[in-house]
């Protein structure tokens, strides 16, 4: 036997304001309806029926789901049997309704004896015939000839876009559990968010309730699950304090998912969030993502990939930064105490182009599958552009990018340690024509970058640089590279078809000491 | 009127009263080095000082792994063990 099932009680006004209080203390049947819905129409002269044949014994009751329709109905059909708003549709949410017309019998203590949904002959002839049982009174006269066999039901209101949200957010089980703040009526949402000090000095979406639920529509996670503990206030992160952030950056649900892992690879140890917030230096979270969620949620990995103009990118990256912000309460001139900081600190997200080239692409090289979908974060500067439009040959191009990225931070600045450096499609094909693996590439730069000791001591000219003990040490012809190990330097593909300009981003302290690049899968 | 969820950790903002002024220095001071450059030769200054002017005084020498972390537990609750106060030396 299956476990019955007992209905929520809930109490509505009929027609007459008469209130209507379920269970009634013995069997009901309730006919959800609503007007606009045909196959609603077809059954109303059968609800009708049922209540004339069986209302002494049992309350059939019509709830309907729009007043209008519902007065209309009534009207139409000449109703006497009660006609329920449920206008409100709180009572459609607590009893799950996908289709109306939804028919259920139910017993004295508000158990459900039975339902259906649509329109079906056999179905209404054999609950005629059971209620007939159930009271002895005889099942009424119907000229099924009039019917059709079978029609399907229409959706209920409120599975309706925009208003299951609203119901969701408004439900006693609702998921939500975030301080709720009101913004009065002469108050513009917009100017309110700049005036608590939530936005990054761009408007934000306002993150109303049903906002929220749709946002948390995006992941099949817990609502309250934390996802990190977020510095600098290593305060914990739930995923609806992240959905919350990520409605205000402009996020679409399908974003979530990415917007989630990102913080949780920040939240690391390894990435140490609160060093690359607190550092006067450049970095700022750059997130990097691969895997098949690129094209699923539509990331720009193409022309203009740094630049403005796909939703995904810029909004997964500012929900990040928002979160930082919101959450862990890292402001500038509070914790951020950057001296010049960069435009990247509102967003700095992109994909990588991974079919444009015969290289494993960066997750791949990090140790996951090809399927998988991945973060990749790093502490880094702004782009600084590489050009190179002469070269014809992989030897020439990895020794231009070497020359660029000798100069990363400070051309005396020896001993660098993680980089990204971005190579557009045109430079791809330069690499592919002569065969050139990711490693080749990585060796040349590392060759290119080659200085004697003597060029990088500290002189009059310009004090930055090793001192000449050191510089004596390690013998002043001695070539000294620019990056403490050639896997420091990390290549992903991206970029427009044509232009032959790449670009590196600078990196922080590398390493224990400071951040370290961390790759997160993205649970979907 | 509109409603909206609160996007922060709904900490209650605490003001927070510093520690009284001690009428004295007495006991252990704690020199803290966050190991930014130079910051052992300022505190090495500060603490040739302050043993000038406090000749009661206890000196203890500390410092953070990197700078760019804030200071493990361990090294916090030693400190606070240890020592009645703290100077905590930034440089460059």
């Amino acid at each position: 036997m299956p476990e019955e099932r007992t209905l929520p009680a809930f109490t509505l006004a009929d027609a007459a304001g008469i209130e209507r209080s379920f269970p009634p203390g013995k069997p009901a049947l309730l006919c959800f309806v609503k007007e606009d819905c045909p196959t609603c129409v077809l059954s109303m002269p059968l609800i009708e029926a049922a209540h004339r044949a069986f209302g002494a014994k049992i309350d059939v009751w019509a709830i309907g789901q729009e007043r209008e329709g519902n007065a209309q109905l009534v009207k139409r059909f000449q109703l006497t049997a009660p006609m329920l708003d449920d206008s409100a549709l709180a009572v459609s949410f607590a009893y799950d309704l996908d289709t109306v017309p939804t028919v259920l019998l139910t017993g004295v203590e508000g158990t459900e004896l039975e339902q259906f949904v649509g329109f079906s002959q056999d179905d209404w002839r054999a609950l005629f015939e059971r209620l007939a049982g159930m009271t002895g009174e005889a099942a009424p006269a119907i000229d099924w000839s009039t019917y059709p066999q079978w029609r399907p039901g229409c959706g209920s209101k409120s599975v309706e876009p925009g208003i299951a949200e609203r119901l969701a957010a408004e439900a006693s089980g609702s998921p939500l559990r975030a301080r709720r703040i009101e913004i009065g009526e002469s108050d513009d949402a917009f100017e309110f968010l700049f005036d608590q000090g939530l936005t990054d000095g761009l408007p934000v979406i306002p993150p109303t309730p049903e906002r929220v639920m749709r946002m948390l529509s995006g992941t099949k996670r817990d609502a309250q699950e934390v996802v990190a503990i977020v510095p600098p206030n290593l305060a914990p992160a739930t995923v609806e304090k992240v959905a919350i952030n990520a409605v205000m950056a402009g996020c679409k649900p399908e974003y979530l998912p990415v917007v989630l892992a990102a913080l949780e690879a920040v939240c690391t140890d390894q990435f140490n969030m609160h060093g690359v917030l607190a550092t006067t230096h450049f970095p700022t979270p750059v997130i990097i993502v691969n895997g098949p969620i690129r094209d699923r949620i539509g990331m720009n990995y193409r022309g203009n990939v740094l630049g403005q103009g796909n939703r995904a990118n810029a909004t997964i990256g500012r929900a990040l930064q928002l979160v930082v912000r919101n959450i862990g309460g890292g402001r500038p001139g509070g914790v951020d105490r950057a001296a010049l900081g960069q435009p990247g600190k509102y967003t700095f997200c992109f994909a990588e182009f991974e079919e444009r080239s015969n290289w494993e692409p960066l997750h791949v090289e990090r140790g996951f599958a090809r399927s998988d979908s991945t973060v990749t974060v790093y502490a880094g500067g702004a782009p600084n552009g590489i050009i190179d439009q002469l070269s014809r040959g992989a030897a020439s191009l990895a020794t231009s990018y070497g020359l660029a990225l000798a100069a990363a931070s400070h051309p005396k600045g020896y001993y660098h340690g993680e980089i990204v450096v971005i190579v557009p499609p045109e430079h791809v094909d330069t690499f592919a024509h002569d065969g050139w693996t990711k490693a080749q590439v990585r060796a040349r730069i590392q060759r290119a970058t080659l200085r004697p000791a003597r060029e990088l001591v500290r002189d009059d000219d310009c004090a930055e640089g090793i001192s000449l003990a050191t510089a004596e040490k390690l013998g002043l012809d001695t070539l000294i590279p620019k990056f403490r190990s050639e896997e420091m330097i990390t290549l992903v593909v991206a970029g427009g078809e044509a232009g032959k300009f790449g670009a590196y981003l600078g990196g922080w302290v590398s390493g224990p000491m400071g951040s370290t690049m961390t790759t997160v899968r993205i649970e979907e | 009127m509109t409603t909206i969820l609160d996007p922060t950790d709904e900490r209650t903002p605490l003001q927070r009263v510093p520690t009284p002024r001690p009428e004295s220095i007495t006991g252990t001071v704690a020199l803290l080095n966050i190991s930014k450059p130079r910051g052992e030769v300022l505190i090495a200054r500060l603490e040739e000082r302050l043993r000038e002017r406090l000749p009661g005084v206890t000196f203890q020498n500390y410092s953070k792994p990197t700078f760019t972390k804030p200071a493990p537990l361990d090294l916090r609750r030693k400190i606070a063990e240890e020592c009645n106060f703290v100077i905590e030396a930034l440089a460059d």
